[in-house]
């Protein structure tokens, strides 16, 4: 039952990966990211991580995609479809991420072929909380101030420069 | 559950987020191929913890960090972007050659 789910969701987000790469109009590639960050979110599910799921929803698809629409909008992104939206060398490019797939895809089945995903207990959230504020939480709050940083960052890259005074 | 199925679709993914980051000339969607492969590797992390089910859900903990640092990487990239449409009027990365270095300006820094 979740290999069948899982199959589902990872063909939705394969099917609409091609299509963020590959679509001619920018708002229609950032529209099928989040088909793409929903269907993984569906496959965390069938893993039995919900709350990651939950977590993919709501910070990739609440927050991060809607960032993208609003710079698209800022850098007046037209809504046409736009042929020079892939570079000249984009044949290279597949040529590099094909092999890539080759090398990456032969070395997990041969490291993994014969592993099987036992049956996962239900509820992983109370896991997950308990990890996170014990045994992670130094690396927790490392992290609090890089989104501090990054914060101040995104102040200090967007503001106007201040005019010189002669 | 084949622990190569959700393997083959981070690989899968990841690849497509490598195809877009170098066939893309909108900067903002190199930005959306990077948050491909960094699902990609959230995958993998998902799938191993449910594998080994070590009791400490390491792999789920460090996939919510890993979102956390996409957000952090998303909001600092999207500075820059404005930062460069404001400058040149255009987010096209090819055409971004501020930090180019030619044979001329090898020489001067050289000097």
């Amino acid at each position: 039952m979740t290999t069948a789910l899982f199959a589902v969701a990872g063909a939705v987000a394969l099917f609409a990966s091609i299509l963020v790469v590959t679509s001619r109009r920018i708002v229609h590639a950032a529209l099928w990211l989040v088909v793409a960050l929903g269907a993984v979110a569906g496959c965390f599910g069938a893993l039995h991580a919900e709350l990651v799921a939950l977590v993919q929803i709501l910070v990739y698809v609440g927050a991060i995609v809607v960032l993208v629409l609003f710079a698209l909008m800022l850098t007046k992104a037209p809504t046409n479809p736009l042929p020079a939206l892939t570079t000249r060398r984009s044949p290279f490019a597949a040529v590099v991420a094909g092999v890539l797939a080759i090398l990456l895809g032969t070395g997990v089945v041969i490291a993994f072929g014969n592993e099987k995903i036992g049956p996962v207990p239900d509820g992983s959230a109370e896991a997950v909380g308990t990890a996170v504020f014990r045994t992670w939480v130094l690396p927790f709050e490392v992290l609090s101030v890089l989104l501090l940083a990054a914060l101040i960052g995104a102040i200090v890259l967007s503001q106007r420069a201040p005019k010189k005074e002669d | 559950m084949p622990l190569v199925l959700p393997l083959l679709l981070a690989v899968a993914l990841f690849c497509l987020g490598v195809y877009g980051v170098l066939a893309r000339r909108n900067a903002i969607t190199m930005l959306m191929s990077f948050e491909l492969m960094l699902n990609a590797v959230n995958l993998n992390l998902i799938a191993f913890d449910a594998w080994r089910l070590d009791g400490l859900a390491t792999g789920q903990t460090l996939a919510i960090f890993v979102i956390t640092l996409a957000a952090a990487e998303i909001g600092l990239g999207l500075a820059i972007v404005l930062l460069l449409f404001r400058g040149h009027g255009h987010v096209d990365a090819d055409a971004a050659r501020d930090l180019l270095e030619t044979a001329d300006t090898a020489k001067e820094i050289d000097r």
